[in-house]
């Protein structure tokens, strides 16, 4: 019962503020549904932990029947073990915290009660996802959050940039769920069911048996695994399918917090996690997740530690700790992959509203060249972000206390080296070399933004607000949907130290309560998260009782892990210190650095500005020539040869013939029903006379 | 409900509204069509609650041998039951959607509308073959009228374009229904002739003669060329009765009668319907992408999606079969209702350039969110109709063949793209010009047309279960009918356990349940 409620409530908000809206008012529509998330939260930490102690056990609540044909049923059902109640708690407290903030920073807006219900919305999509209890119906999650996600990039409609962002981010997936949909397919042509624990259970029968596919003959379990995880790589902005994340960004900040960092985007390692049994039958899908996740990993951190738009930068973080979530999923550690999706949750949903308050406080200007110096003005936020940074980049001291990342990165890390493996071995490099990409990146940001001197005379935004203010002393423009991500005309060249310095007599201001509280929250989640819940997520005898067949926990991977060398567990803690440290020196000491090393190395810094040209490769190779495609195959195809062989040719034909009056509508309707009634007495005649 | 002849009826109500249509004014002609649609909704709605499921094969039988040569035989399956529910829910939606819109000779615009509803209706209730040919043929020439004289600026050039087309495939489904009457020695019964083997290597000939004909009507690649123009000239309620119910002529045809009367040969040309359903997936979809006028866009997507039914119906198991059936129930909703959305549109701005409208979400709330249920239903989101149908279709493809089913799948992409291109060219932006942004929202009328369809398109895609129990026992019986000429797949699993030869799916739960 409590699950039914803690799914439906959302979608009964969503109803009553969407329909509602402007009949009820902002208020009303604002109260129903951080509401109803509150609701659904305080439901959801009770069964998360009645699995922790144990009281609560696997279960399955059926809601009604879906689609019946044949073999197929697919039913609408809600399934609960240990690990939906992991992302029930992850996404209730997340998007409770994330209602909550939105109160604050959509304060200006005018259509809140349309915000409200998409968010609304997409929790409950989210919601259906996770407890689903076959494919069908996550895919019906995976499409719902991908509609609302479509709906709140696009939430300010009258930008084109928007507009394109999240047109993008709809078809992109779409590439995902066409794997995903090819995956239902043979999952349903092998085991004759989509259910997904009918399936965990017959996967290992079914190890070694081949299967026809466009002509050639694949390994079944590999080939189902792969296509499957195709659509996880579009979900979760995996490389080659990760170029609508960025872009997302144009959504309201919020939106980035929830969706495209602490919840959807981590559907595809929850889908890996949940079908954990099967990816196990096959070592070369596992090989893929592993190898994918690694090079997501190293190319989003290399092209976080060059860009300007603070959203960006976290933007590019969540693509990077993504792939060290697939990374452990791929080794076997799907334990320390929950888990890191867990903290990473918290602390980077921590850091986009933190980035959406200095937002808030610099007018809505969002490059960092144009910060400095917000230390003293804006000290709350920079508390919540220090904790944020803290937990990505992993600070800690083994056995005394560490920040949430130090538990579940260094468990990712580790694992890696634990499994042995020469892609194993790759992916543990990789993770150390991101990891000291992370740090940088993280502390640059935090440099960049809180220390040195305030740059603010530089920003458009920061001198509009200052010239309203000061001069004709209109109302000015507050809408935070001046927010304009990655569009950004300044020349990129120019190095931080270039941007004049300087506050343009401009005082930011630290935001409202409701903006801080969420933030409040989840800093304590950011600190304390990865030492309380190390046990039940790692910890191999505990961790094993908790997950209890939910994943497929590998206990023995998890005991090496845990006695590595002493050298490979500081790995990850040094790396972190040195990233530290270049941040230091090239962002608070000698500032002149960045600019010199531009300048030094010019190709290398525009390919990662570029993100490594991947916009740009796709628009030659996919978007140009479809259209270029549709524009022959009308006029070329359908006009030139159809047409012009087919009716209009015959129309030439009969014009010769002259047969036609030249009243020519009519005289097609008569031929068309005397040839008709001809045909009829021919058929009556010839069955008379036979 | 033995006895009363209910589908008689409800072909006789629209001819008794059509005739008094012709002597009423203007508003009223406009009254005796809704109300005549109307009663035959409610009828169908009997009708509906009066078929028993699993029951008879042919429910509501009528049988009257007044013409000599054939025979007034009417009967209704689950299938067809289903695309008469379509049929009665949509016309008076239509009659709504004209209400202001068509000022010329509205008396006469109602009775070819009334006249056609009864043709509709009767290619779907007819049991006798020259019956259904008299229908199917008829139907169209209400269809040509009202192109021809309530069309746009080319309705000529359209009307023409159409009659060629269905010309060229009527007289060869014609000869072949003279040659299959012939071969039972006069028996015209359609109920014997699903039971008929006819010979092999007459098949082949038999089928691509109706083939031509439901190809053209389907329709599929490449005979298609004549749809974009009949929608682009037609009137909104025109195009919403094309898409809607005539566009579904072709694939039932193919139910009824190219499958179960010609098994063997429709397994060995099925490639020629895999060949041409694919050519036409992608090759409409890119086309539509590039598309500047609405209705042309939504006329191509059309293509792509009746090239679902095609796959689904021949991929010879019951998911593919179920699948076509549902894409055909919720095309013909979808795509009338984004129909409608243009036709909202144009009554106000009289434009369908794609480029004059924008920013609509802004003074027009309630359409955007409409049309953007319709959207969503068109490119398949889970919990409307259209994933039903398209999920169902493509798995049972991938039983067929796993190369149709991957081209296949990629009109999920291309379907994405082209809709969502549309609604943000659309709805979405600024406003690019005065008059678009001046426009007011739904008014009662279309907010209860629209409203209507979503909600029937959101049960479908919640509760399928509704519209699938009725087909059931009658795909089972096609099954049990066509299942020995199944062709194989090229996805057989090989369990080295085992060592068991391909595996066959869902083809052996033919049975009715």
């Amino acid at each position: 019962m409590n699950v039914l409620l803690i799914v439906f409530l959302p979608l009964l908000a969503a109803i009553v503020a969407g329909f509602g809206n402007r009949m009820i008012g902002n208020t009303a529509a604002k109260l129903v549904t951080t509401g109803a998330l509150f609701g659904s939260l305080a439901l959801s930490w009770p069964l998360f932990i009645g699995f922790m102690t144990g009281a609560e056990a696997s279960q399955l609540h059926p809601v009604l029947d879906w689609i019946h044909s044949g073999d197929l049923q697919v039913n609408w059902a809600l399934r609960v073990d240990s690990l939906t109640a992991v992302m029930l708690v992850v996404v209730t407290t997340v998007s409770a915290l994330v209602h909550l903030y939105s109160w604050g920073y959509m304060a200006e807006d005018d259509s809140q009660p349309r915000f409200f219900a998409y968010l609304s919305l997409f929790t409950f999509a989210m919601l259906m996802l996770v407890t689903s209890d076959n494919l069908v119906q996550m895919f019906f999650g995976w499409e719902g959050v991908g509609l609302a996600s479509y709906l709140l990039i696009g939430f300010w409609y009258h930008k084109p940039s928007a507009n394109a962002a999240a047109l993008k981010a709809f078809v992109v997936n779409r590439v995902g769920d066409f794997g995903f949909s090819l995956g239902i397919f043979a999952t349903f042509l092998v085991f004759g069911t989509v259910s997904i624990p009918a399936i965990l259970t017959a996967a290992p029968h079914m190890a070694g048996s081949t299967i026809g596919f466009l002509g050639q003959r694949f390994d079944t379990m590999t080939l189902i695994c792969i296509l499957l995880f195709i659509g996880a790589m579009g979900k979760s902005a995996q490389l080659g399918l990760h170029t609508w994340l960025p872009d997302a960004m144009e959504g309201p900040t919020p939106v980035s917090a929830l969706i495209h960092a602490a919840t959807m985007v981590t559907a595809g390692v929850f889908m890996v996690s949940r079908l954990s049994p099967m990816f196990q039958t096959s070592a070369t899908a596992m090989g893929v997740v592993v190898f994918v996740g690694a090079i997501t990993a190293l190319f989003a951190a290399t092209v976080g530690t060059v860009q300007n738009d603070i959203k960006r930068v976290i933007a590019y973080s969540t693509c990077s700790q993504l792939g060290y979530m697939f990374m452990a999923a791929g080794v076997g550690a799907y334990g320390a992959s929950m888990f890191h999706l867990f903290t990473h949750a918290f602390f980077k949903a921590l850091l986009f509203l933190g980035a959406g308050s200095v937002i808030h406080a610099m007018h809505h200007e969002q490059d960092m060249r144009f910060y400095g110096g917000l230390r003293k003005q804006i000290p709350y936020t920079f508390w919540a972000m220090m904790a944020g940074t803290l937990a990505i980049t992993g600070v800690g001291v083994e056995g005394v206390f560490g920040f949430a990342g130090f538990y579940s990165k260094d468990a990712i890390i580790e694992s890696t080296f634990a499994a042995g493996t020469g892609l194993g071995r790759f992916a543990f490099a990789i993770g150390v070399f991101a990891a000291l990409l992370t740090s940088f990146y993280s502390w640059r940001l935090m440099f960049l933004t809180f220390f040195g001197e305030p740059r603010w005379a530089g920003s458009e935004h920061i001198q509009h607000a200052v010239h309203d203010a000061h001069g004709h002393g209109h109302e000015h423009d507050d809408r935070p949907d001046a927010e304009d991500a990655g569009h950004d005309t300044r020349p990129h060249e120019a190095g931080a130290g270039e941007v004049p310095t300087g506050t343009a007599g401009y005082h930011p201001h630290e935001s409202p309560l409701t903006i801080l509280l969420p933030l409040l929250v989840l800093s304590i989640g950011a600190i304390f998260a990865g030492m309380a819940f190390a046990p039940i997520f790692i910890e191999p005898e505990s961790a094993a009782r908790f997950w209890a067949g939910a994943i497929a926990f590998n206990h023995e991977l998890a005991e090496t892990a845990h006695h590595l060398p002493l050298i490979v567990k500081l790995t990850p803690g040094i790396v972190m210190v040195i990233g530290f440290l270049i941040a230091l020196q090239v962002y608070v000491r000698r500032t002149d650095l960045a600019g010199r090393f531009v300048g030094q190395f010019g190709p290398l810094h525009a390919f990662l500005l570029n993100k490594w040209y991947f916009d740009e490769l796709y628009n030659v190779v996919f978007i140009r020539p479809a259209l270029w495609l549709g524009r022959i195959f009308w006029k070329k195809g359908d006009e030139a040869v159809i047409d012009r062989f087919g009716p209009d040719g015959a129309a030439t034909v009969v014009r010769f013939g002259n047969v036609l009056t030249a009243r020519l509508q009519t005289g097609y309707l008569y031929t068309y029903a005397l040839v008709m009634l001809l045909g009829l007495a021919a058929a009556a005649t010839w069955a008379m006379a036979r | 409900m033995t006895g009363f002849p209910i589908l008689s009826v409800m072909l006789l109500v629209p001819v008794v509204g059509a005739v008094a249509c012709l002597f009423a004014s203007a508003s009223g002609a406009r009254w005796i069509a809704l109300i005549a649609t109307l009663l035959d909704l409610l009828l169908g709605i009997l009708l509906w609650y009066g078929y028993q499921i699993g029951g008879e094969q042919w429910q509501f039988t009528e049988y009257n041998r007044t013409f000599g040569l054939f025979a007034w035989a009417l009967g209704i399956d689950g299938i067809a039951l289903m695309l008469i529910m379509l049929s009665v829910f949509l016309m008076p939606i239509c009659i709504l959607a004209s209400w202001a819109s068509i000022e010329r000779r509205v008396p006469e615009y109602m009775a070819y509308f009334l006249i056609m509803e009864t043709m509709m209706l009767g290619v779907f209730m007819a049991q006798d073959i020259f019956l259904f040919y008299i229908f199917f043929e008829a139907g169209l020439i209400p269809m040509f009228l009202i192109i021809g004289i309530w069309g746009g600026a080319e309705r000529i050039y359209a009307s023409y374009k159409f009659f060629l087309y269905t010309f060229f495939g009527s007289v060869l489904m014609l000869v072949a229904m003279l040659w299959m009457v012939n071969f039972t020695h006069g028996d015209t019964y359609i109920p014997h002739l699903l039971v008929t083997d006819f010979p092999r290597q007459a098949q082949t000939w038999l089928w691509l003669a109706f083939f031509a004909s439901f190809a053209v009507k389907m329709p599929m690649w490449p005979v298609h060329t004549w749809l974009p123009d009949a929608h682009v000239q037609a009137p909104t309620a025109g195009s919403v009765i094309l898409a809607g119910v005539l566009l579904k002529l072709g694939g039932y045809g193919f139910l009824r009668f190219s499958l179960p009367m010609f098994p063997q040969a429709s397994a060995q040309l099925v490639w020629i319907i895999f060949g041409l359903s694919l050519i036409a997936i992608v090759y409409t979809s890119l086309v539509a992408l590039v598309q500047r006028d609405m209705k042309k866009l939504i006329a191509y997507s059309s293509v792509a999606h009746m090239a679902f039914v095609t796959i689904g119906i021949f991929a010879f198991n019951r998911q593919g079969m179920e699948g076509a059936l549902i894409v055909m129930l919720s095309h013909g909703l979808v795509s009338g209702a984004l129909f409608l959305c243009v036709g909202v549109v144009y009554d106000r701005m009289h434009t369908r350039e794609i480029d004059r409208y924008g920013g609509l979400a802004n003074n027009m709330p309630a359409y955007a969110l409409l049309f953007m249920v319709f959207t969503m239903a068109s490119v398949g989101l889970p919990g409307t109709a259209g994933f039903v149908g398209e999920f169902l279709s493509l798995i049972g493809s991938y039983h067929a063949s796993t190369f149709v089913a991957a081209v296949a799948t990629t009109g999920i992409i291309l379907g994405a793209a082209y809709m969502l291109y549309l609604y943000w060219r659309v709805v979405y932006g600024t406003s690019r010009n005065a008059d678009a942004a001046a426009m007011p929202d739904l008014n009662p009328r279309e907010y209860v047309s629209l409203g209507a369809i979503a909600l029937v398109v959101m049960w479908m895609g919640i509760y399928p279960e509704s519209f699938l129990a009725p087909m059931r026992s009658d795909v089972g019986l096609l099954m049990a009918r066509v299942a020995s000429a199944a062709p194989k797949s090229d996805s057989a699993l090989v369990t080295p356990a085992l060592a068991a030869p391909a595996k066959q799916i869902s083809t052996a739960a033919g049975g009715a349940h």
